[in-house]
C-alpha cells in the first residue's frame, strides 16, 4: 500500500538575497513516510527544522530538492494545490493570527466557503466541527472574548470543517497556559481516535509527544530518531546530549536503572513510574 | 527589611460599568529585600494585575503599595521614579524592541533615567553580559536576532536600569526547553550576583519550583498562599484543587507516599527524587 | 481604556431587528440619516425620534449600552448644541453685550443635538444587531454593481472583515507596548508637541512590526484554508430578503412620506 504522506530526500533552504545559496540548509535530507490515521509527534528544539517541515506538508513551502507526496500528489504540482490543502490542514502557533472573521461560526465557515461548498452543507459541517472541538455553545461569540485554548480550538474547527484527512499542528500549545494546553491536546487525541484523522503534532513539550503513536526527533534538519514514544524516550543520554527533554518520570527511572535496580527500560507517565518504583521500594 | 509591602490591595476594572470585574481582592503581603519570589496562578488569577500594581503601571482601587517604606502613590508625579526602581519585564518582551541596534535598545531605559553616556555604556555592557548576549550582538539590529536572543536582549533592556526589584512576567513563555533552561539559570545567576529582589510570574510550576525561594499563590484575585517553596509544595493537594499542576516528579513522590512508602515527598527536581530514593533503598 | 469602546460592537440576539437582512438595515440607515436631517419642524423631528427610539427598543438590547456609545460623543453634541444657542437669528430672548440668545438659536441647538443623538442611536442599532461578517457581506452585495468599473469589491469587503477583526487585537497590543515602554521610563505624558511625537516612536515601531508579523501569519492561515480571492466562493449565511424586510421597508416609507408631508405643510423652524 502506498503511504499517505511520503517525504523523499527533502532539502530546503530559505531564499535569501546576497547570500551564498549553498550556505545553510534548514532541512538536510529528510526521508519519512506517514500512514493514514497515525498520530505522529515531531520534536526538536528551535532551529531543528520542525516548523519548516510542517509547512512543506501543504505546499506553503516547496522543497529546494526532493519531493513531498500527499496521497500520491506532488506538492510542487500547481494544479493539485487546492486538492492538497483540502487533504492536509495546517494549524499555526499563534491562535490570534489565524482567525479571520469576527464571529466564531463565520470563521469556522471560512475554509468551506473558499471551497465553494453549498451553504446548507457548510452550516452542517461548521456545527459538526464546533461540536468536535467542544465549542458549539460559543458559535456566536467574538473570538476576542475567548481564552487562548478556546481560540486554538476554533482554529482547529476551521480546519476540520474542510474535512481534511490530515491535520498538521505547528506548536499549537506554545502560547497557551497549562489549562489551554490540556484542552487542545485532548481535542487532538479525540479527533485522531474518533474521526481517524491523521495528526502530525509539532511540539517541544515532551509530555505531549508521549501521547502520540510515533515520535520523530529532528536535529539540525535531519531525522535523528523515529520510533514509538517508548523507544525514543529510552534514549535518555542521546536526547540529553542534544539538550532535549525527557519526561521527569522517564528520567528518574532511567537513572535508577543505571544504578542497577531492576526497572523497565522506559516509563512514559507517572502511573507507570509509580508502579515500577513500588516493585523495588516495597520489597 | 521589607522592600515591598502591599496592604489590602484591591483593583476593580471598569468600576461602575457593566464590565466591572474585580481583578484583585484585598491582598496583603511583604517581600524582603533579596527575596526571589515566584507568583503562580492560572490565567485570570490576578497575578499579572498584581505585578503591574507593584511598579505603578496600574493604580489600586483600594489599598496601598509601599516601596522602601514609602507609599508609591504619595506623589503621583514621581511615579516614574518608582518604575526605575521596580523594573518590569512583560510577557513576550521581544515585541517591545524598536531601536536600530541592540545596544541602543538596551540603552533606552538608562537614557530615560538621565544617566551619562559613560554610565549608560557600562550598564548596557554589564546587562548584556548578565543576559548572556555576546558583545558582537550589540551592534546588530534586534530584528536580526533569533527568538531566544531577542527575548534576552529585551530583558537586558530592563536589567540595564539596575532596578532594586526586577519583575518578570512569564519570561519563558513560548521558548523551547533549551531556551527556557538557559534563561532561568541566567536569571538565577543574576540574582546570585546582584542580590536584588526578583519577582517571577509563571504558570509553570516546574520553573517556579526550580529557581524561586518563596512562592505566592494567587487564585481568583485572592492570595491563597505565601510561603517558602518547600512549604507551598507540602500543600500539593490544595494546589491541585485550585487547578494548578504540580511538577510531575513531585506528583510521583506524593503517589509513592500514598502507596505506603515512607519517603520524603517534598521534592521538585529529578535529582532530589533520585537521591531520596537511593537513600531510602540504602537504609 | 481603549477596550471599553462599545461603538461598532456586535451584540448577538434574536430580535426583529437582528433578523432583518443586513442590506435592508444598511439602506434604511442611510435613508433614516437623510430624513433626520430633512426633518425641519418639530412634528417631523418628533416623528423621526419616536420611530428611532421604537427601533432601539425593538432590538431588545440594554439601553445602557446605547448610552455608552452616546457618551463617547457627548462632548461633541453638547459643544455644538451650546454653540448653536448663541448663533441664530429671530426673536431675541436674552441679551448681554454681544452675546444674545435668540429663538432661532434655541431651535438650532435643539435640532442639532437631537439629530446627532438619533444618528448615533440608529447607527448603533446597525452595528449592535448585525454581525461584522453580515455587514461586510451586505456591503459587498450593495457595492457589487461597482465591479463593472473594475473596482475589486470582494477584496475591499475582505479587507474590512479583517480590519474589524484585528482592530481590537491591535488596540490591546498598543496598550501592552505602551505599558512596556512606560516601564522602561518612557515619558508619554509631558513635554511639547515635538517631544511627544518623538516619544511615540518606541510605540509605533513595535506596533508596525507586530502588525506585519500578524499579517504574515494570517496570510499563511488563509492560504492553508484554500483562500483564492472571491473566485467560486460561497457563503454559509446567504442574505435573503423576507417578509420582515418588506414590512420594514413599507413601514419606513410611511414614516418618510409623513416627514415629507409635514415638511410641506408646516413652516420650517430651522434651515
Amino acid at each position: 500500500m502506498e503511504n499517505f504522506i511520503q517525504i523523499n530526500d527533502v532539502y530546503f533552504q530559505y531564499e535569501e538575497n546576497g547570500k551564498d545559496p549553498s550556505d545553510k540548509y534548514v532541512l538536510n535530507g529528510i526521508n519519512l513516510n506517514i500512514d493514514k490515521g497515525e498520530f505522529v509527534a515531531i520534536v526538536g528544539h528551535n532551529g531543528s527544522g520542525k516548523s519548516t517541515l510542517a509547512k512543506h506538508l501543504n505546499s506553503i513551502y516547496l522543497p529546494t530538492t526532493g519531493d513531498v507526496l500527499i496521497d500520491g500528489m506532488n506538492t510542487k504540482d500547481d494544479n493539485k494545490l487546492f486538492a492538497i490543502r483540502k487533504k492536509v490542514g495546517l494549524v499555526l502557533q499563534n491562535p490570534d493570527n489565524q482567525i479571520v472573521a469576527g464571529v466564531v461560526e463565520d470563521d469556522v465557515a471560512f475554509g468551506c466557503e473558499n471551497l465553494g461548498i453549498h451553504p446548507r452543507e457548510i452550516r452542517k459541517r461548521v456545527y459538526e466541527a464546533l461540536e468536535a472541538v467542544d465549542m458549539y455553545e460559543y458559535r456566536k461569540s467574538s473570538p476576542d472574548k475567548l481564552s487562548g485554548g478556546q481560540k486554538q480550538r476554533i482554529a482547529i474547527a476551521g480546519i476540520i470543517a474542510m474535512q481534511p484527512e490530515c491535520i498538521v499542528l505547528d506548536e499549537p500549545t506554545a502560547m497557551l497556559d497549562p489549562q489551554g494546553r490540556e484542552e487542545v491536546m485532548s481535542t487532538i487525541q479525540k479527533l485522531n481516535r474518533e474521526q481517524n484523522i491523521t495528526v502530525i503534532l509539532i511540539t517541544h513539550y515532551m509530555e505531549e509527544a508521549v501521547l502520540a503513536d510515533r515520535v520523530i526527533v529532528l536535529d539540525l534538519g535531519t531525522v535523528f530518531f523515529d520510533g514509538t514514544p517508548r523507544e525514543v524516550f529510552a534514549q535518555v543520554e542521546p536526547l540529553k546530549k542534544r539538550r532535549l527533554d525527557v519526561p521527569q518520570a522517564t528520567e528518574l527511572v532511567h537513572y535508577l536503572k543505571g544504578c542497577g535496580y531492576p526497572l523497565p527500560d522506559c516509563v512514559l507517565n507517572e502511573e507507570e513510574c509509580v508502579q515500577a518504583l513500588l516493585k523495588i521500594l516495597k520489597r | 527589611m521589607s522592600i515591598i509591602k502591599v496592604e489590602k490591595l484591591t483593583l476593580v476594572y471598569g468600576q461602575g460599568t457593566s464590565f466591572e470585574k474585580t481583578a484583585l481582592n484585598d491582598v496583603s503581603f511583604e517581600i524582603q529585600s533579596g527575596d526571589f519570589v515566584g507568583v503562580i496562578g492560572h490565567t485570570g488569577s490576578g497575578k499579572s494585575t498584581l505585578v503591574q500594581l507593584l511598579n505603578g503601571l496600574l493604580k489600586p482601587t483600594d489599598g496601598k503599595v509601599f516601596l522602601d517604606g514609602k507609599d508609591i502613590w504619595a506623589n503621583p508625579k514621581k511615579i516614574r521614579n518608582v518604575r526605575f526602581k521596580v523594573g518590569m519585564v512583560f510577557q513576550y518582551p521581544e515585541y517591545q524592541l524598536f531601536e536600530e541596534t541592540v545596544y541602543k535598545d538596551i540603552a533606552f531605559g538608562p537614557k530615560n533615567m538621565g544617566m551619562t553616556e559613560e554610565e549608560t555604556d557600562q550598564k548596557v555592557r554589564s546587562a548584556a553580559e548578565f543576559a548572556g548576549l555576546q558583545s558582537d550582538h550589540l551592534y546588530k539590529s534586534p530584528f536580526d536576532l533569533s527568538g531566544g536572543e531577542k527575548r534576552r536582549a529585551a530583558i537586558a533592556g530592563v536589567i540595564a536600569m539596575d532596578p532594586d526589584v526586577l519583575i518578570l512576567d512569564e519570561p519563558t513563555a513560548g521558548l523551547d526547553p533549551l531556551g527556557r533552561d538557559v534563561l532561568l539559570s541566567q536569571i538565577r545567576n543574576y540574582h546570585n550576583m546582584r542580590k536584588n529582589t526578583i519577582v517571577l510570574v509563571s504558570h509553570s510550576m516546574e520553573d517556579v519550583a526550580r529557581i524561586c525561594d518563596k512562592i505566592l499563590v494567587m487564585d481568583h484575585g485572592n492570595k491563597k498562599m505565601f510561603d517558602t517553596t518547600e512549604n507551598v509544595f507540602l500543600r500539593a493537594e490544595e494546589l491541585e484543587s485550585i487547578g494548578l499542576r504540580i511538577p510531575q516528579i513531585t506528583k510521583i513522590m506524593h503517589m509513592l507516599k500514598q502507596n505506603g512508602v515512607n519517603i520524603n515527598a517534598n521534592i521538585f527536581t529529578v535529582e532530589q527524587a533520585f537521591n531520596e530514593i537511593i537513600n531510602y533503598l540504602g537504609t | 481604556m481603549v477596550r471599553n469602546i462599545t461603538l461598532g460592537q456586535f451584540i448577538p440576539g434574536h430580535s426583529v431587528i437582528h433578523r432583518l437582512d443586513a442590506r435592508t438595515k444598511i439602506l434604511l440607515l442611510i435613508a433614516y440619516i437623510v430624513f433626520i436631517f430633512c426633518a425641519a419642524n418639530y412634528i417631523s423631528l418628533l416623528m423621526m425620534t419616536a420611530v428611532s427610539l421604537a427601533v432601539v427598543l425593538a432590538t431588545k438590547i440594554k439601553f445602557r449600552l446605547y448610552l455608552k456609545s452616546l457618551k463617547v460623543i457627548l462632548l461633541v453634541v453638547l459643544l455644538t448644541g451650546i454653540l448653536n444657542i448663541f448663533n441664530g437669528s429671530g426673536r431675541i430672548l436674552w441679551e448681554l453685550g454681544l452675546i444674545k440668545i435668540t429663538e432661532g438659536g434655541i431651535n438650532n441647538a435643539i435640532f442639532v443635538t437631537v439629530r446627532i443623538a438619533v444618528l448615533v442611536l440608529i447607527s448603533s442599532v446597525l452595528t449592535f444587531t448585525t454581525s461584522p461578517s453580515d455587514l461586510t457581506d451586505a456591503l459587498e452585495k450593495i457595492l457589487k454593481p461597482l465591479s463593472i468599473f473594475h473596482i475589486k469589491v470582494h477584496e475591499i469587503a475582505m479587507m474590512m472583515t479583517i480590519a474589524l477583526r484585528f482592530i481590537p487585537v491591535l488596540l490591546e497590543e498598543t496598550d501592552k507596548i505602551m505599558n512596556a515602554q512606560k516601564a522602561r521610563g518612557a515619558d508619554l505624558e509631558s513635554g511639547n508637541i515635538f517631544y511627544r511625537i518623538k516619544a511615540l516612536i518606541p510605540i509605533l515601531i513595535p506596533l508596525f512590526v507586530s502588525a506585519f508579523r500578524r499579517a504574515n501569519d494570517l496570510a499563511t492561515a488563509m492560504e492553508c484554508r484554500c483562500y483564492n480571492g472571491g473566485v467560486n466562493r460561497t457563503r454559509m449565511k446567504v442574505l435573503c430578503f423576507s417578509g420582515l424586510d418588506l414590512f420594514g421597508l413599507i413601514f419606513s416609507m410611511i414614516i418618510f412620506v409623513g416627514v415629507i408631508v409635514s415638511n410641506l405643510c408646516i413652516p420650517a423652524v430651522v434651515r
